[in-house]
């Protein structure tokens, strides 16, 4: 056993001790910077370390750069360090929330998306470019429409599996999955009869997944969703912990499950739907970081929700960097790529460690 | 704590799965349940540790109504162990006793030195200690029942619901585990199959049929030949155990059943 005298009261997991989660926190700030920092400089128009530091730090203190060197600046401060920064609270948010979701139904194949939220964010997204509502609100208006499909997709999913005994974790995931079909299929039925080849366009970001769009106005929001969310979800990670062990157990542990699944549903809800909104549906990392950060940390969710969106963000990043430089000009979509990268990860994990999920 | 079911009525789809139950427990006693599969035993206990929210009836604890308390607060108090018990994920043994302490913290409070020292010796009083460090889902059937049983004890309850706490385990640690329940001093309602173990462990057992209690008493009361035939529809023969005078319950394969209630419908060629 470990040995705990002289910290009692201050140690939150016996089995791992404070010291090593905090080491582990803090070479994964560093790995996730120097990926930034890398990533921002790589591109088109490579810029070394030196000079992407030396531009972001101008623009953060209101430094001056010579005059040769205004569109290298403006290349690394206006279009790649928003784009590198989505993808770091896009990979946190969809790590976090996937490993939230995954106690929450208390199943290991759950991702952010199970409830419908990115079919219903494309629906919304895409009847908006068609029908051009919402365009007092201008460039997000595309956004907006899809953070509201996938909001309206929710409540629909959640009001149509409430029954008798309320919300029990497998009526949720089967009505997520009827749904998502229905929503693809009205998605379908509108590109069929749209006017213009944009709405394909449109549709192949919204279900593929971009950071193409990323700007310093866009950001904001889907941060402060992302931040409060993980905060919260972090808050609640004995209540995730008993959750996982089910209903029952829950009960009689003095949590109720059926109240807290729908609070936290909720908070997975928003940060899903505004993370769609600024970045489309990128599979996997949602699915497997959880996992993989498991096998790293084991299943408590404190300190699952501590790492798993740093795996997330720096996965995410990579994933970016190589999406718009391996094939550039064009770029690949973000869901081919960490399926790319993801699955021999995973696989080779489970391999190697025994990892067990979802039961025997 | 004194535990007291009183008109206890559960309703789903019109069917009563327990019809005005009446169960007391003093503090300190040991309550068996026993019965056929589905006559309501677990239905019962579930309205206890309050996973069920009865149709009727009220259950006390310490005079409380149990169903106005809130959840955090009975937990405190009630302890189960459930027949729905695994997890999905691997956590580990000791991080499953550990969620033991849920009732007594707020939000994610760390566990006290105390607290600690109270899982370990759980551990070691389920015989568990050696497999902290494994994940819950390696474990056989048994070694989980035992770490579970270790988690309730943990939530240092007054009333501890047991449903069906000996299945899985090999003989000695079903003796075990009685022993426990019968020396913990909490009050214990414990719903067993084996009627043996349940005339040994029990001050008192009720029979369940049908949802309805149709006896309850001192061990040597109810579990007689004529009362095991109307309920489980099976002979019996029914003698002293020769050091503790317990009833022991002893079957015989080969007679045939009592009519009425089952009938040969084929024999084997």
């Amino acid at each position: 056993m470990v040995d705990h005298v002289g910290d009692a009261g201050t140690t939150a997991h016996p089995t791992v001790p404070r010291a090593r989660t905090a080491l582990l926190v803090a070479v994964l700030v560093i790995v996730l910077a120097a990926s930034a920092l890398i990533a921002i400089g790589l591109g088109s128009a490579a810029v070394p370390p030196a000079d992407t530091l030396r531009y972001l730090w101008a623009s953060v203190t209101g430094g001056t750069i010579s005059a040769d060197e205004v569109t290298r600046y403006q290349i690394i401060w206006q279009i790649r360090t928003p784009r590198v920064l989505l993808a770091v609270i896009v990979g946190a948010g969809l790590a976090a929330i996937g490993a939230a979701i995954q106690a929450l139904v208390r199943n290991a194949l759950a991702d952010p998306y199970i409830l419908g939220v990115s079919s219903g964010a494309s629906v919304g997204a895409v009847a908006i470019s068609l029908f051009g509502a919402l365009s007092a609100l201008g460039i997000y208006a595309v956004s907006v429409g899809a953070f509201l499909g996938a909001m309206a997709a929710t409540a629909l999913v959640y009001l149509i599996a409430y029954g008798r005994v309320g919300v029990t974790p497998l009526r949720l995931v089967l009505t997520g999955v009827a749904l998502s079909f229905g929503f693809q299929a009205v998605m379908s039925v509108m590109i069929y009869f749209a006017p213009t080849s944009e709405a394909t366009g449109t549709v192949l970001f919204w279900t593929m997944g971009s950071f193409g769009a990323a700007t310093w106005g866009s950001l904001p929001i889907a941060a402060a969703f992302v931040v409060v969310g993980i905060i919260v979800l972090r808050r609640r990670s004995r209540v995730l912990d008993v959750m996982s062990l089910g209903d029952e157990t829950a009960a009689s542990l003095g949590i109720d499950a059926g109240r807290a699944r729908k609070s936290l549903f909720l908070m997975t809800a928003l940060m899903t739907g505004a993370i769609v909104a600024v970045s489309g549906t990128i599979g996997f990392v949602g699915l497997v970081i959880p996992h993989i950060t498991r096998m790293i940390t084991g299943a408590t969710h404190a300190r699952l929700l501590l790492i798993a969106p740093f795996l997330g963000a720096i996965l995410m990043v990579w994933v970016d960097l190589l999406a718009r430089t391996l094939v550039a000009p064009r770029e690949l979509p973000l869901g081919v790529l960490t399926a790319i990268i993801g699955v021999p990860v995973f696989i080779y994990l489970m391999r190697r460690r025994g990892y067990v999920f979802g039961g025997r | 704590m004194d535990l007291h079911i009183e008109d206890l009525t559960v309703t789903v789809d019109g069917r009563d799965l327990v019809h005005r139950l009446d169960l007391e427990a003093a503090d300190g006693e040991v309550v068996g349940l026993v019965g056929p599969n589905g006559s309501g035993k677990s239905t019962a206990l579930r309205c206890v540790y309050r996973a069920l929210r009865p149709s009727g009836g009220v259950v006390r604890i310490g005079g409380d109504d149990l169903w106005r308390l809130p959840l955090r607060r009975s937990a405190q108090r009630v302890a189960a162990l459930t027949q729905q018990g695994s997890a999905d994920f691997d956590f580990t043994v000791e991080e499953v006793v550990a969620l033991g302490r849920t009732p007594h913290k707020q939000g994610n409070q760390p566990l006290t030195a105390v607290e600690r020292d109270l899982c370990e010796n759980a551990m070691a009083q389920m015989d568990v200690t050696h497999l902290a460090r494994r994940g819950i889902l390696e474990l056989s059937g048994g070694e989980r029942q035992r770490v579970l049983m270790a988690r309730a004890i943990v939530q240092q309850p007054s009333i501890l619901v047991l449903d069906e706490p000996t299945n899985h385990l090999d003989i000695r640690h079903q003796i075990q585990l009685l022993r426990y329940v019968r020396g913990s001093g909490l009050t214990i309602v414990i719903v067993l199959h084996d009627l043996n173990l349940a005339a040994a462990a029990c001050d008192r057992i009720g029979v369940l049929s049908e949802g309805r209690l149709v006896a309850v008493g001192p061990p040597e009361e109810v579990l007689t030949a004529p009362l095991i035939s109307e309920v489980f529809g099976v002979d019996v023969t029914i003698v002293r155990h020769p050091i503790t005078g317990d009833p022991q319950i002893l079957f015989e394969l080969d007679s045939a059943p009592p009519s009425g209630r089952y009938q040969t419908v084929a024999t084997r060629p």
